[in-house]
């Protein structure tokens, strides 16, 4: 095909974000209908991306690169390969589902119209993670999911828990987001390429540098954060404060997934290693068991989900893990599957909330008369997620079991753990299957009966669709699994699907032993939740309120820090400003110059001569004798209003030295400084007390005036110093050079401000006008504060 | 500082102080003067009358919250800089225009508009300020 509709590519990122610019105000002219014309955006995309299915089967990869920052070598390059084709038709298949079961779930809803543009932003940022090829692209999308989540998260951000929630998964997921950064920089200095496509053609470059175990690191937080791994697992069940829909958009096919992602895509060049397939397999299958008895322990069915997307999360790190091909061909089908099943429940959860007002599974009994739609969903999407024939789930549990069976110790250790996990997950499925839908019917808070249409879609479609893999095990093998997999492992793995049951195969065993305990799981379900309950309150803390202690002592550290550093007292503040200026003064004084500094200052003996005193004109005289009679007055004046007034004289006779001495524009300047300082001043003290100023003790006042001093000293010094070499006037030769045939000005300093150094003017006059918005901004805040509780009248410190 | 003859006098010393703002920004390319400079002899005008009418009376006259004056000048600022975009030019490039009115020529740049951006800010955020300063204690709302 041609390259401009390649290139189509690149806008599929885009368009979700224009999207979400224009929900707010479609939401206003379309009202109800607006889900089903933003579901149009994602599924357009769905059957964009379609149309690249054969291509990428034939082992294409399509690629578009823009540059975005040349001078760093940023480019917005996208990459569709089997392992992004697979991603990304899921999350925009999934989204276009999601945006109109949304549309019914908030209908009527006051934000509604920002709830879609977060969704949609949010789906662009995830197209936008899966399809980039640039690492500094991928960073960027990526951090861009955990903003955009972080909004949705926290929606109703009425509710604390809501924004805990919110706040939490952004901490979390942040700290990944660091360690991409890093990582990926990392990367791009050993392998000298930003471009995931060109690193794949390094070979064992990472793998043997001397920093592997650095990237490794930095990769796998970024992974582990974003796809909730133990211990790092906590955010996403508190993640659940979300509006429902985002639940099942997050928890399926997006976010969740993206370190997933990161580290398949990290394979060919990261994975392999002993420490790679320790690190994943480990901890993968600890998140497994955590999740699988996390999910047991809840009643409420969102929170049974989500746990059960940890256990899944950690299922998928431990197969990406292993590595192997049939456990690379298992991650690849287990995603889908999950993707499919895990939307599907969490619509049906969300549908049974909305139709009978709760979702706690000990309460909800026999809906499947009330809602049997929804129950037909539910029970698809369950025997897929329990790994039954037929269905796409139990192709992914095959092919898992499959490539552990050499016998060796580690692998059938191994195979313990996915047993035991995936029969904790099919008594999970059972348990959100049977128990809210069959027997007999209970009162709920609201009448139960069926969801509108919109809101059933989603879950039946996909339902249907893991039935519909599962019955067409070729299909998924050639279309799905194999391009893929040829994007992991740099090889095409053969499809090992099949319908046939064969009863001699130690395979199957293994599914009717997970069939066996699952059934075991789900009739001690209830027994299970009290042990594992009682468990969890004999433990003092856990994950979660580690997180909570953490982000409260940096809060109390920053407050004793802040109370330190911004103590509020004026005078400490300038001792400091000043002691450090003639620390700075002196120190390279001392330092680089060693005693030759004493030269200047031994010339001090003679400086009347130095100075040549007698060439001053009587003018001059005058000046000098007006600047040192303001600078006595300041320090004598008995009152504050005079000390204003003779600074403003002394400050004055500086300007007129600068006059003098041929810098007119720095005087006028001065001049103004001087009158507009004194008036404002005057302005203010009008209304205080201007008749003595405090009295200072002894200390202070010899402290004061030692710091005062040693600048002062330090500022003639320097100045001597500067004077006694030669000075420099290249530049100001050039200047005088230039000024008038480049800028047509006579008047350097003018020119080299609006013309030479103009954008340094440009971003003076805004940290000035920033600086006049900060001043109003802070005397409101005084205006209120005095309102609510009136300033004490300060102390006034006797004199001792 | 409220007398008669200040309050009758400040009107014409803060016209005059303006425009001689002005005349000192414009020539500030080739005497000694500028952006900077005109902002703050505006600024202080504005003191002035501040001193003589009290605040309330003196923003009614002002006419535009300084802060706007102030935003309005970063954006002038900033555009005239945008202006070398249609020639190609590197951001900030100077044009300059010569307008021929018989006799006379005046030079247009946009180094010019870009000081009188300067004079805007300058003016603005300190008149802002000295009048919040000023007006610190009375009733009306900032």
């Amino acid at each position: 095909m041609n390259a401009p509709f390649d290139a189509g590519i690149a806008l599929v990122a885009v368009v979700p974000f224009v999207a979400a610019l224009l929900a707010p105000f479609l939401h206003r002219f379309t009202g109800r209908f607006t889900g089903w014309l933003l579901a149009l955006v994602p599924a357009a995309i769905f059957v964009f991306l379609l149309s690249f299915v054969e291509r990428v089967v034939g082992g294409e990869a399509i690629k578009v690169s823009f540059a975005w920052v040349p001078a760093y070598h940023l480019n917005l390059s996208f990459y569709l390969d089997g392992l992004s084709l697979v991603f990304a038709l899921t999350i925009s298949g999934i989204g276009a589902l999601i945006v109109l079961y949304s549309g019914a779930y908030l209908e009527g809803h006051r934000h509604q119209g920002r709830f879609f543009t977060f969704m949609l932003a949010f789906m662009g940022a995830m197209l936008g993670l899966v399809l980039a090829d640039s690492l500094l692209a991928l960073f960027l999308f990526w951090e861009l999911t955990s903003v955009t989540s972080f909004l949705l998260i926290g929606f109703d951000h009425g509710r604390q828990a809501s924004r805990r929630g919110a706040i939490q998964a952004l901490v979390i997921t942040n700290i990944g987001g660091m360690a991409l950064l890093a990582g990926a920089i990392l990367v791009s200095q050993i392998a000298g390429t930003w471009d995931m496509s060109a690193l794949r053609e390094t070979g064992d470059l990472l793998r043997q540098s001397g920093f592997y175990g650095l990237v490794l690191f930095c990769f796998i937080v970024a992974a582990f954060t974003k796809s909730a791994q133990f211990p790092l697992h906590f955010w996403l069940p508190n993640a659940m404060e979300a509006p429902t829909p985002v639940s099942a958009f997050l928890h399926s096919a997006t976010m969740v997934q993206a370190g997933v992602y990161l580290l398949a895509r990290m394979t060919p060049v990261l994975g392999g290693t002993q420490v790679w397939t320790t690190v994943l397999v480990v901890f993968g299958g600890l998140t497994l068991i955590w999740g699988g008895l996390g999910a047991l322990k809840q009643t409420d069915l969102k929170q049974i989900l989500a746990q059960t997307t940890i256990a899944s999360l950690g299922l998928l790190v431990l197969l990406i893990g292993l590595g192997s091909e049939a456990s690379i061909a298992a991650m690849v089908v287990y995603f889908v599957a999950h993707a499919f099943y895990k939307a599907a429940l969490f619509m049906v959860a969300g549908a049974v909330d909305h139709e009978t007002g709760t979702r706690d599974i000990t309460v909800l009994r026999g809906l499947a008369d009330k809602m049997p739609v929804t129950f037909i969903a539910a029970a698809l999407a369950a025997l897929s997620m329990i790994g039954l024939p037929l269905t796409i789930g139990y192709f992914a549990k095959e092919e898992m079991y499959l490539g552990l069976l050499s016998g060796d110790p580690t692998q059938i250790a191994t195979l313990v753990i996915l047993v035991v996990g995936n029969a904790l997950l099919a008594g999970v499925a059972m348990l959100v299957m049977i128990r809210p839908f069959l027997g007999e019917a209970v009162p709920t808070p609201r009448e139960p009966h069926e969801a509108p249409i919109a809101m059933l879609v989603g879950p039946i479609l996909l339902g249907g669709l893991a039935i519909v893999a599962g019955i067409l095990p070729e299909w998924l093998g050639h279309d799905v699994l194999q391009p893929a997999s040829l994007a992991i492992l740099g090889r095409a793995v053969e499809s090992h699907l099949s319908l046939a049951l064969d009863f001699t195969s130690l395979l199957l065993w293994l599914s009717v032993l997970t069939w066996l305990l699952g059934i075991a799981v789900y009739r001690q379900a209830d027994g299970a939740r009290t042990v594992l309950r009682r468990i969890d309150n004999a433990m003092r803390w856990n994950a979660d309120t580690v997180f909570d202690d953490v982000m409260f002592g940096l809060i109390r550290f920053s407050g004793a820090v802040t109370r330190f550093l911004h103590h509020g007292r004026l005078e400490l503040y300038l001792v400091v400003v000043f002691g450090a200026l003639a620390l700075a003064l002196f120190g390279p004084l001392l330092v680089w110059s060693g005693f030759d500094w004493l030269v200047p200052a031994a010339d001090l003996g003679n400086w009347w001569i130095r100075f040549d005193l007698s060439s001053l004109t009587f003018y001059e005289w005058g000046v000098v004798l007006l600047a040192a009679a303001g600078l006595v007055v300041v320090v004598i004046s008995p009152t504050r209003l005079t000390a204003i007034l003779s600074l403003g004289v002394q400050g004055t006779a500086l300007a007129l030295i600068f006059l003098l001495f041929g810098a007119p524009d720095l005087a006028f300047t001065q001049f103004m400084i001087e009158v507009l300082s004194v008036a404002v001043l005057a302005f203010v003290m009008a209304r205080l007390n201007l008749d003595r100023r405090d009295a200072r003790p002894p200390e202070d006042w010899l402290r004061d005036g030692s710091i005062a001093l040693v600048c002062g000293v330090g500022v003639t010094l320097m100045l001597m110093q500067v004077l006694s070499g030669t000075l420099d006037t290249r530049l100001s030769d050039l200047f005088t050079a230039t000024s008038v045939p480049i800028a047509h000005g006579h008047n350097i300093v003018n020119v080299i401000l609006v013309d030479y150094r103009g954008f340094d003017t440009l971003g003076e006059i805004s940290v000035v006008m920033g600086a006049g918005i900060a001043i109003i901004a802070l005397m409101r805040v005084r205006k209120v504060v005095q309102v609510k509780k009136p300033r004490a009248p300060r102390k006034r410190k006797e004199p001792a | 500082m409220n007398t008669l003859i200040f309050r009758t006098i400040a009107p014409l010393i803060v016209s005059i102080m303006l425009v001689f703002s002005l005349y000192i920004c414009l020539r500030g390319h080739n005497e000694p003067g500028g952006g900077f400079i005109g902002g703050l002899i505006a600024a202080a005008s504005i003191q002035v009358l501040g001193l003589a009418l009290g605040v309330p009376d003196t923003r009614k006259a002002m006419r535009f919250d300084p802060l706007v004056v102030a935003g309005g000048g970063v954006l002038l600022a900033a555009m005239s800089g945008l202006l070398s975009a249609f020639t190609g030019s590197p951001f900030m490039t100077s044009i300059w225009a010569y307008l021929n009115f018989g006799e006379t020529t005046v030079p247009l740049s946009t180094p010019m508009f870009f000081d009188l951006g300067v004079y805007l800010v300058v003016f603005g955020a300190l008149t802002a300020v000295g009048l919040a300063l000023a007006s610190d204690r009375d009733e009306e709302d900032l």
